[in-house]
């Protein structure tokens, strides 16, 4: 009976903490259509603003004073900025990037406060309030940190109540969500509730991070991710209601305080680390998306480069020539940093047929890239290359396996559940390899008979030619009806399905080749390591490389093999540059979130954009001369796709939103008023 | 024979009723209107007869087969094909490969893909955009183009959603002409269109629908002569008969 009722505060007090931290992502959510994924890092980095102002280590404050700094100075200021200089953006943006926009932010921020609180130098931790003191109820103590907890969620329900159904405000923000452009024909102002939204938002996010962190060690990446366990919460309510988001952080608490307590009689894939990812998964495919319909809602425009044979010939050999010349030229760190960007850079060359020709938004390329390390481990450590096919076999199968529930989601709903994937990779399975998981699982390199892959050098080679060959299939496959059919799905599923194209089929299709690929990043990079472990392929933990891999290549242009080189290459090399010139150290931590934030300005990846600025501006210089088809620029091609066309799409105001056909006016008048359009 | 039928199949969403009791019959060969106020249930309907939206109550039928439960894909290979009121292109792939992909998906042995969707193409009138992005098309243009991607999927049954909407008189005239000679080749058509004087000029059987019922069946004379039709639909005074 003790037993049930200290289950019941501990799970209860989790859930409050979940409850007020669910309610900040259903507030943003609601008024702004934005998913945001940095709530985790928000609540993180005011936990870390809140230590620096109350602790004694720093710089000491009254425990009131900070707190009051921290929820309504510092997180509101910081929720609007983000609406202002981000969010706002992004109302018309592609599906990608409203998802990748935010989790640039999520990956800036960590690397901010890694840069301003340093995880190794910095032992801080954030007392309990009033810790020590504690009351006794039917046997069991409660803490009065956990009833500061309990009242916070009390309070937060109650004023976000009073707030939306009793203030003007309030009725404005609803009045948002159900439609802008009505909203403000009806004089609200919708860029003003939005910023409003954020800091709400953020407010309680950094109440969530205060009221967490006494409970955790202040670490940057843990914070985090007990924030993330939001998601499934908020999930729950459709991201819209706060009641149903409050019923699913008792069920969250609860059941996580349970897995923890019966660890010993669960099945080894259920602790209380995993239910969050598992129920997140599970409420995703239970929870009916928010418009199940076959029809797309906001059209990606977002163009799918294809260059010519030689170009992409020429490239390849570039490629495998600087492969043979980089291992004369740099040693040490730095050859291993670029033996570790080719492998990276062929899991995410994964991503340029899912992503970039489908639309199918995922952020678990290197989770599939574990599993294929982990089968490598398991069958072909001594080196034998048969092992990869059994490596591209299982991944292609669990890709499949996982694409199989997923097939009926899409956008913000597929990529969370990637999400939830990935994270259950990172605390179910690689942890239970043994070696794996300590970080401690050899491979030797690649031999067949009499050939092996012996030295940096012949193993880079291979490595390259890997790329190459696959970068050369995805080529093939873009220019073949298999890449038609995956942008026509990504353009409109609607139309393939009355045209006999089974998308099911194809989607599976898509995925399991996706994750093959990924897979085999994995298995390659294994024996140019040697050593591998869980934190290579971790999505947040560590050097954190599973989201930033995808912002990188989206940055890079993920519609394009380029974009998956430029996205491999640039997560190993930063670290290598950030060693070279300790000046740029900073930076270069900040760099790869900060790419995924320029991405709000630049949707088709920044390099693709400013290439195209460049090659604009030469043009201009040479008096509007066509571009001369040379080996240069050709190499330029193939590195950066040309900028797309803009469609700039047609504005519903004011006879168009009363449904008028704009269209149809023009051709009865002879104007083109109705029409918005720049063709190429 | 009709070889499209649909048995009162009705739909609901929440507590409206979209598509109520709705039975039509497409022949073979003949050209077949659908036309109703704004919200009358048309595209609703086609999107019960192409697998999207799945009926609450109701069957449908084709070739004499009941093909209510197959999904989109199946009856689109089964020969129902259709366009959108709401242009469903494929914006971001060029005129050529949006019919290539329709070709490629509808494939017979021998023929030639590429050599097809061109045909496609020169029938519709668009051979010279083939290599243009399929987002940058004129709405007429993009009418037409989604009509040969629908026609290279070789329908047996085509369903058309407000063709002619955006179209000029030039693009009307020759798109009227398109559909009387795939009639006179053997598909059935039905239509969904706001231009009556087309729909009277073109059609051979007519079906109004008003709050998702079918208010009137019949031949075009018919139709014009029905005060229900007029009173809900035409408007008093309307010789739709001479307006060509």
């Amino acid at each position: 009976m003790n037993d049930l009722l200290s289950l019941l505060v501990l799970g209860l007090a989790s859930a409050a903490i979940y409850a007020v931290a669910a309610s900040g992502l259903v507030v943003t959510y609601t008024t702004s259509g934005i998913f945001n994924f940095a709530h985790g890092a928000v609540a993180m980095v005011s936990a870390f603003v809140y230590w620096q102002l109350s602790s004694p280590d720093a710089w000491g404050l009254p425990v009131p004073v900070a707190l009051v700094l921290t929820l309504f100075v510092f997180a509101p200021g910081l929720g609007w900025g983000i609406d202002r200089l981000l969010m706002r953006r992004l109302h018309d943006a592609s599906p990608m990037i409203r998802i990748v926009v935010p989790i640039g932010l999520l990956v800036a921020l960590i690397q901010v406060a890694t840069v301003i609180w340093p995880p190794g130098e910095l032992t801080a931790s954030v007392p309990l309030f009033f810790a020590g003191r504690s009351v006794e109820l039917g046997g069991v103590v409660i803490e009065y940190h956990q009833l500061v907890v309990f009242a916070a969620a009390i309070a937060v329900a109650i004023g976000l109540r009073i707030l939306l159904y009793g203030t003007r405000i309030g009725v404005a923000m609803r009045a948002v969500v159900d439609s802008r452009e009505l909203a403000a024909l009806n004089g609200v102002s919708p860029d003003r509730v939005s910023g409003l939204a954020w800091a709400l938002g953020c407010s309680l996010a950094a109440l969530a991070g205060i009221l967490v962190a006494p409970i955790l060690k202040l670490d940057q990446t843990q914070l985090t991710l007990l924030v993330i366990n939001a998601y499934a919460v908020a999930m729950v309510g459709r991201l819209r209601s706060l009641p149903m988001a409050a019923v699913g952080a008792v069920i969250l608490g609860l059941s996580r305080e349970a897995a923890s307590r019966y660890d010993e009689s669960l099945p080894f894939w259920i602790t209380k680390d995993t239910v969050p990812a598992l129920m997140l998964f599970v409420v995703l495919l239970v929870v009916p998306q928010e418009k199940a319909s076959v029809f797309r809602d906001q059209p990606d425009r977002s163009s799918v480069p294809d260059p010519s044979w030689r170009t992409v010939v020429l490239g390849c050999i570039g490629l495998v020539v600087a492969a043979l010349v980089v291992p004369a030229v740099f040693e040490g760190r730095t050859l291993d940093a670029v033996g570790y960007g080719m492998a990276l850079s062929i899991v995410a060359l994964s991503l340029v047929p899912l992503t970039g020709f489908a639309g199918q938004i995922s952020l678990a390329p290197l989770a599939f890239a574990g599993i294929g390390a982990v089968v490598m481990y398991r069958w072909g450590s001594d080196g034998n290359p048969l092992a990869l096919v059994a490596v591209v076999a299982l991944c292609a199968a669990v890709g499949a396996l996982v694409a199989l529930p997923a097939l009926r989601l899409k956008g913000l709903y597929l990529a969370l559940s990637t999400f939830a994937f990935a994270l259950f990779c990172e605390k179910a399975v690689f942890p239970n390899v043994d070696e794996f998981s300590q970080g401690d699982a050899s491979y030797e390199r690649l031999h067949l008979g009499p050939w092996t892959a012996a030295s940096d050098r012949s193993y880079l080679v291979l490595l390259t030619v890997a790329f190459v060959v696959l970068a050369l299939g995805v080529t093939a496959l873009r220019r073949g009806p298999m890449g038609r059919r995956l942008q026509a799905m990504k353009d409109s599923p609607a139309a393939c399905a009355t045209m006999g194209l089974d998308l099911t089929a194809l989607k599976l299709e898509v995925f399991a080749l996706s994750a093959a690929i990924a897979g085999l990043g994995g298995a390659l990079l294994g024996g140019w390591r040697g050593k591998l472990g869980t934190e290579q392929f971790s999505l947040l933990a560590g050097a954190l490389p599973g989201l930033p891999l995808v912002l990188l290549t989206v940055v890079g242009g993920i519609a394009a093999v380029s974009g998956a080189l430029v996205g491999g290459l640039a997560l190993a090399m930063f670290p290598e540059i950030a060693e070279a010139v300790p000046a740029l150290a900073n930076l270069m931590t900040v760099l790869p979130g900060l790419a995924g934030i320029s991405l709000a300005a630049n949707p088709d990846g920044a390099v693709a954009q400013t290439v195209a600025q460049v090659g604009a501006a030469i043009e201009r210089l040479r008096g509007q001369a066509p571009p001369r088809d040379t080996g240069p620029a050709r190499a330029l091609a193939l590195l950066a796709p040309a900028a797309p066309s803009m469609v700039p799409e047609r504005i519903a105001v004011g006879a168009s939103a009363a449904g008028v056909d704009l269209a149809a006016v023009d051709d009865e008048t002879g104007l083109a008023w109705g029409r918005c359009r720049v063709d190429p | 024979m009709s070889i499209l039928e649909t048995t009162e199949i009705s739909v609901r969403f929440g507590g409206h009723m979209a598509v109520d009791g709705v039975s039509l019959r497409v022949p073979e060969g003949a050209i077949t209107g659908l036309i109703g106020p704004n919200g009358a249930g048309k595209t609703t309907t086609f999107n019960v007869i192409t697998g999207l939206q799945a009926p609450t109550r109701g069957k449908v039928h084709l070739a004499g087969k009941d093909v209510t439960r197959l999904s989109a894909h199946k009856r689109a290979r089964a020969g129902v094909g259709r366009t959108f009121q709401r242009l469903e292109l494929f914006g971001s792939l060029s005129v050529r490969d949006n019919v290539l992909t329709a070709v490629e998906l509808n494939r017979v042995p021998g023929e030639d893909p590429r050599r097809a969707a061109s045909s496609h193409l020169e029938r519709v009138g668009l051979a010279d955009l083939a290599g243009v992005r399929a987002d940058t098309l004129s709405t007429g243009n993009a009418r037409l183009l989604e009509l040969a991607r629908s026609l290279a999927c070789r329908p047996r049954v085509l369903l058309l959603d407000e063709p002619a909407s955006g179209l000029d008189d030039e693009e009307t005239d020759r798109f009227a002409d398109i559909l009387g000679e795939l009639a006179a080749d053997g598909l059935a058509v039905l239509l969904v269109e706001h231009d009556v004087p087309l729909v009277m000029r073109l059609c051979h059987d007519i079906t109004v629908l008003n709050f998702g019922r079918v208010l009137a069946q019949g031949s075009p004379s018919v139709i014009q002569a029905d005060q229900q039709v007029i009173d809900a639909y035409l408007g008093q005074g309307t010789d739709v008969g001479a307006a060509r």
